[in-house]
């Protein structure tokens, strides 16, 4: 069959099982379980009511069940067993095992690293950007360029940057434009970026700023037109320079979605993968945690050490995550 | 402490839309300003200009005698009290009032000094560490106006302070506003407004806005009794002033004039030989006609009327051709529903217009 017919079934189905789900189970609930006449009938409509919206979500729930519950338990199993001795239960030796591991404690160093500088990075490049564009009359179009990254995926934005990147021997051409620029300087030698150790996790860095800035840029753009007029002009007439008005009425009365901002390119960070994995492969002390994982799961075939590792980020991402979800609730009132 | 000098101000926004032209204005040292007129006339605008936050397009701003067009709003000696309180939300009432002076780098003490007083003469101190979000509409104006005292300025602006209040607490901070006035004397204020009773009550001397320019400047009572236009004649007051049109017949010191709907009016307004046979709008206000047997300026029927209580609304049926006329009697008429009536008023009450302009300032 034509792929493309193929694709259109699906969707024919997919969105008729689901329209068809809600409202066949709707009227079974009203007709069949809890029909509204007869003796019951009041009862009946105030038991319907309770039970439809279960109803309505069952779907969700089971996939979420399904999808991410589940594995949530299955990985914390199989991190406490090990593949070697047939899936018997071993309790911690994983865990001691990784963490005796240097390769592990570079991921983590690495992982802080990009914890720090890529959040910090891209919010205050965003903010900057938000700020500057907005005064601009072609502030729109620098906006859209600037948010443009966020439409590439991370291994295309890793290909690009590999690019960037490149060396080639002395004697041929540079396609890299940073080694194009290095030798137009009058450097002698080009240099293999990604070979350099510590820094080298700063020119991956690199690459994931330049994603999430756009990100930043739009949330804070928005954020700063919410700002009331007349308190900057307020603090026109009090005396407060550009400066001050900046870091001392507009920050503080954007702060609450800074730190949304903030924490939800933290998470990113704390999954990153592709991009490590499309650059470095973690080679040249470039590891990161989720890289780690799938050498251990994938390549190593070592499913325990593999779910070990995946537990540690979980539990790296969760208290920002249950932060993140916090601080938007409190923005959205 | 200071005195204003408009002259020739202009405005113009992105180089065409002309919003205020040739502003002529001398405020003295002390005096309470109060700008009126209808809305987009351009009072928030002419107010900026003074703070400093709009551009003048042309003309001169003079504070005790120093040019200020290109002088920041900070170095005015201004300060400005904006309608909706522009608090700034994540600072307590204490640090709103004194960011001013820090950024001034006053030492600590005057700081404090400075915001106890304002905050004692506005009762805010027990406020003084909430932010705005945990104070009332009326208590967040307070601090509003306490973060311009602390600053001691020169000049005071006021941009409808008032208006997002309730009516209640409106009189009741209109009143507080009026008794700071009273405890600085010497400090300027200017005072936008759409309420004529602020107006009434607080100017020293109001400012009619119309037509992009000024349609009059004078005490609250100048402008009741002796409006130069008749557009200023029908905006101040409510009900607004009753325009009929008619021709003179006798001039002199009090003129004479037949009015298209047959009666006669009698004017205090004094007319040159020359005027007989002028055609001229008699403007009479409602609450200065008084029911008559004899000669009327006016005759119709009641068509509806409102009892207030204090004061009885009458309306009268518009006769073909003509406008609707209202009186204003005291106490309570309720029984004049459908009656005939006719009314007149004392000469002394009674003005003149010629295309639109008071006969009394010719
Ligand atoms: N930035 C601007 N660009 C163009 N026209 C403007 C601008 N700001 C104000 N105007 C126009 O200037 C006129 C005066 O505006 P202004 O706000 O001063 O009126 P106002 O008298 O304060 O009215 P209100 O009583 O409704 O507050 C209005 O017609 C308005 O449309
Ligand atoms: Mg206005």
């Amino acid at each position: 069959m034509h792929p493309a017919l193929q694709g259109l079934i699906t969707i024919i189905v997919g969105v008729g099982g689901c329209v068809g789900y809600y409202y066949l189970s709707n009227q079974f609930l009203d007709k069949v379980l809890f029909p509204a006449r007869g003796a019951n009938a009041g009862r009946n409509i105030n038991r319907a009511n309770m039970i439809r919206p279960w109803l309505f979500l069952a779907p969700a729930l089971f996939a979420l069940g399904l999808y991410l519950a589940y594995p949530v338990v299955e990985t914390l199993r199989l991190s406490l067993t090990d593949r070697d001795a047939g899936g018997a239960f071993v309790g911690g030796a994983n865990y001691a095992q990784m963490f005796a591991e240097p390769k592990f404690w570079e991921a983590m160093r690495n992982n802080m690293l990009w914890l720090i500088i890529v959040p910090a990075m891209s919010t205050a490049f965003g903010l900057l950007a938000a700020q500057l564009t907005d005064r601009l009359a072609w502030g729109n179009i620098a906006k859209s360029l600037i948010f443009m990254p966020m439409a590439i995926s991370f291994v295309g934005a890793a290909v690009i940057w590999k690019l960037v990147y490149d060396t080639r021997p002395i004697e041929q051409d540079q396609i890299g434009i940073l080694n194009a620029i290095l030798l137009s300087l009058g450097a002698e030698e080009p240099r293999t970026w990604l070979t350099i150790p510590f820094w080298n996790n700063f020119f991956l860095m690199a690459v994931l700023i330049w994603i999430q800035t756009g990100f930043a840029m739009v949330i804070l753009s928005a954020a700063l037109r919410g700002i009331p007029e007349e308190t900057v002009e307020a603090a026109i007439v009090d005396g407060a320079n550009p400066f001050q008005i900046f870091f001392r009425i507009k920050i503080p009365q954007i702060a609450g979605t800074i730190v949304v901002v903030w924490t939800t390119i933290t998470i990113v960070v704390l999954k990153v993968f592709d991009i490590v994995f499309a650059m470095t492969n973690g080679q040249w002390e470039t590891q990161v945690l989720a890289n780690y994982m799938y050498d251990k799961l994938f390549r190593a075939n070592d499913w325990g050490v593999g779910s070990a590792a995946a537990m540690i980020i979980m539990l790296l991402v969760t208290p920002i995550l249950v932060w993140n979800v916090y601080n938007a609730r409190k923005e959205m009132k | 402490m200071a005195n204003l000098l408009l002259r020739n101000i202009e405005k113009t926004y992105g180089g065409s839309v002309n919003v205020l032209k040739d502003i002529n204005l001398d405020i003295k040292t002390g005096e309470l300003i109060v700008f009126v007129g209808p809305s987009g006339c351009g009072k928030s605008t002419l107010l900026r200009m003074i703070a400093g936050l709009e551009k003048i397009t042309d003309g001169e701003l003079q504070i005790d005698g120093v040019l200020v067009n290109d002088i920041p709003p900070s170095e005015r000696g201004i300060a400005m009290v904006f309608q909706s309180y522009a608090l700034y939300p994540h600072m307590t009432v204490r640090d709103n009032m004194a960011f001013a002076l820090k950024l001034a780098r006053k030492s600590p003490a005057e700081i404090d000094a400075a915001v106890t007083a304002a905050a004692e003469k506005l009762q805010l101190t027990e406020y003084l560490d909430r932010l705005p979000k945990a104070l009332s509409g009326g208590q967040r104006q307070r601090v509003a106006i306490g973060r311009s005292i602390v600053r001691d300025p020169k000049v005071y602006l006021f941009d409808e302070p008032l208006s997002n209040l309730d009516a209640a607490l409106r009189v009741a901070t209109r009143i507080e506003i009026a008794e700071l006035k009273e405890q600085m004397p010497d400090s300027t204020m200017i005072y936008v407004t759409h309420d004529q009773v602020e107006a009434m009550t607080l100017a020293s001397r109001i400012v009619v806005l119309a037509n992009k320019g000024i349609a009059q400047v004078g005490s609250p009572l100048e402008l009741y009794e002796r409006p130069e236009n008749e557009f200023v004649a029908q905006f101040i007051g409510s009900p607004q002033m009753n325009l009929l049109p008619g021709e003179v017949i006798e001039t002199g010191e009090t003129t004479v004039v037949r009015l298209d709907g047959g009666g006669i009016a009698r004017s205090g307004v004094p007319t040159r030989d020359g005027d007989k046979g002028l055609r001229v709008n008699v403007g009479v206000r409602p609450e200065d006609m008084v029911p008559t047997d004899g000669e009327a300026l006016f005759e119709g029927d009641v068509n509806i009327v409102e009892a207030l209580g204090e004061v009885t609304l009458l309306y009268f049926r518009p006769e073909a051709g003509g406008e609707a006329v209202i009186g204003k009697l005291g106490g309570i008429h309720a029984d004049l529903k459908g009656q005939r009536l006719r009314m007149t008023a004392d000469p002394s009450r009674v003005h003149i217009f010629a295309d639109g302009q008071s006969l009394l300032y010719r």
